[in-house]
């Protein structure tokens, strides 16, 4: 069974996105911002990490940024779930090592082709 | 069994407008609304209801059956048909057209020409990703001369396919987000395909039942998710018609769900590409005579 971490401060897109990747039979962990995130990756790499941009204490790009400096045994693949939805965020994501990026709102297609692309199912 | 939204004393009229409307399509289409999909025909015709004034489907009907003005029967139409499509669906056929077909008829075709018909193409993705595929390849079709012919019968769809605007959702789904920033620009709250992607397909209205659009032979033809709204009959008659516009050694792409079998012998399943077909040598037998186009 793959692992995805959400990172995201909001307790509802993390309920909805929880409720998406079940049903994908994918296990969910939930982190509430990119600190927190990083710490659970040391822990225990997952296969996907599914990341806001805006968050307090560290925000879902100097996750990404961290995240490279960091040395693991393997790389999750990272998808940026988003309200920037603006071209200059995309291209920033794309170009800091994101893999995929989704634009909010998403629904659960959207979710699944994303991460048929990132080759997690 | 009472349609959604019918009270009991209009549920006879309700249901009476109803298989109307399924009629309709069909005599226009060839398409079968199946049980499943009757009781959606309430949904689909509510914006056109909205847009025309109209309390129901009841009225609805009486203004078809009562005016020759061709415009609310094609709103009507293309409203009951379904559009669902996305970029890149179903990503292993397109794995596999990129990884094998697509390359396997770049070393036998020694004419340098490649006509694929994307028939039934609802809004466009299908045709897109297509091209897309193709200018990822580029080097391999250098000189050659690529045609993507795109035709549905819903004239809502091939406006939208040829607008090449895509909303957020639409990009969202199939689209890796490098194919979005290297092929898409941002258009207010829309995605508008790059000019040179459109200038690789030609798009057009045309009924697969009785297709004037195609001449010629196709090396491929994808027609996915299109046979499923046919009865067997006619779904005969459109792999005849898909027969005559393609070569001994073409390929045939389906729906997932979608097979010859017992349907026709004019393809055959290829052993070298899963999930495709390939034209094989025998007639194939046509039951009626076949108009011929320019």
């Amino acid at each position: 069974m793959k692992n995805c971490l959400v990172v995201d401060d909001s307790k509802v897109i993390r309920k909805v996105a929880r409720h998406i990747l079940e049903s994908l039979d994918i296990k969910v962990t939930e982190a509430c911002d990119g600190r927190d995130a990083l710490n659970q990756c040391e822990a225990a790499i997952p296969d996907v990490v599914l990341l806001d941009w805006n968050m307090p204490v560290m925000s879902g790009m100097e996750f990404l940024q961290e995240l490279s400096r960091t040395k693991m045994d393997a790389r999750p693949k990272v998808i940026f779930c988003t309200t920037e939805n603006g071209i200059g965020h995309i291209k920033a994501a794309v170009e800091a090592g994101a893999d995929e990026y989704v634009m909010k709102p998403f629904d659960r297609d959207t979710l699944e082709s994303k991460l048929q692309i990132v080759g997690v199912i | 069994m009472s349609a959604p939204g019918a009270t009991p004393g209009n549920s006879a009229a309700f249901t009476g407008a109803m298989r109307i409307l399924a009629g309709l399509l069909e005599a226009r289409t060839g398409q079968i609304l199946s049980e499943s999909r009757i009781w959606r025909i309430e949904t689909a015709l509510k914006p056109v209801l909205r847009m025309n004034g109209m309390a129901n489907l009841e009225e609805l009907v009486s203004q078809l059956l009562a005016s020759t003005e061709s415009n609310l029967t094609d709103d009507v139409i293309n409203a009951l048909l379904n559009n669902e499509t996305s970029f890149f669906r179903d990503l292993q056929t397109f794995d596999m057209l990129y990884r094998d077909l697509l390359p396997q008829l770049s070393s036998s075709k020694q004419d340098k020409v490649l006509r694929i018909w994307c028939a039934g193409c609802s809004t466009g993705q299908e045709a897109y990703s297509l091209a897309m595929q193709l200018r990822k390849d580029a080097g391999r079709w250098q000189g050659w001369r690529i045609q993507i012919l795109a035709t549905d019968i819903s004239t809502a769809a091939i406006s939208r396919a040829q607008s090449g605007l895509f909303s957020q959702i639409d990009v969202q789904r199939g689209l890796a987000i490098n194919d979005l920033l290297r092929w898409f620009e941002p258009v207010g709250d829309d995605w508008k395909v790059s000019d040179e992607l459109r200038r690789m397909i030609e798009f057009r209205v045309d009924n697969l039942l009785e297709p004037k659009a195609s001449s010629g032979d196709y090396d491929l033809i994808l027609c996915r998710n299109v046979m499923l709204y046919f009865s067997l009959e006619r779904r005969q008659k459109v792999f005849s018609r898909l027969a005559e516009h393609s070569r001994q050694g073409s390929y045939l792409i389906l729906g997932a769900g979608e097979t010859v079998i017992g349907q026709t012998d004019a393809f055959a399943a290829s052993r070298s590409f899963r999930g495709s077909y390939e034209r094989s040598a025998k007639t194939e037998k046509i039951n009626q005579p076949v108009r011929k186009t320019a």
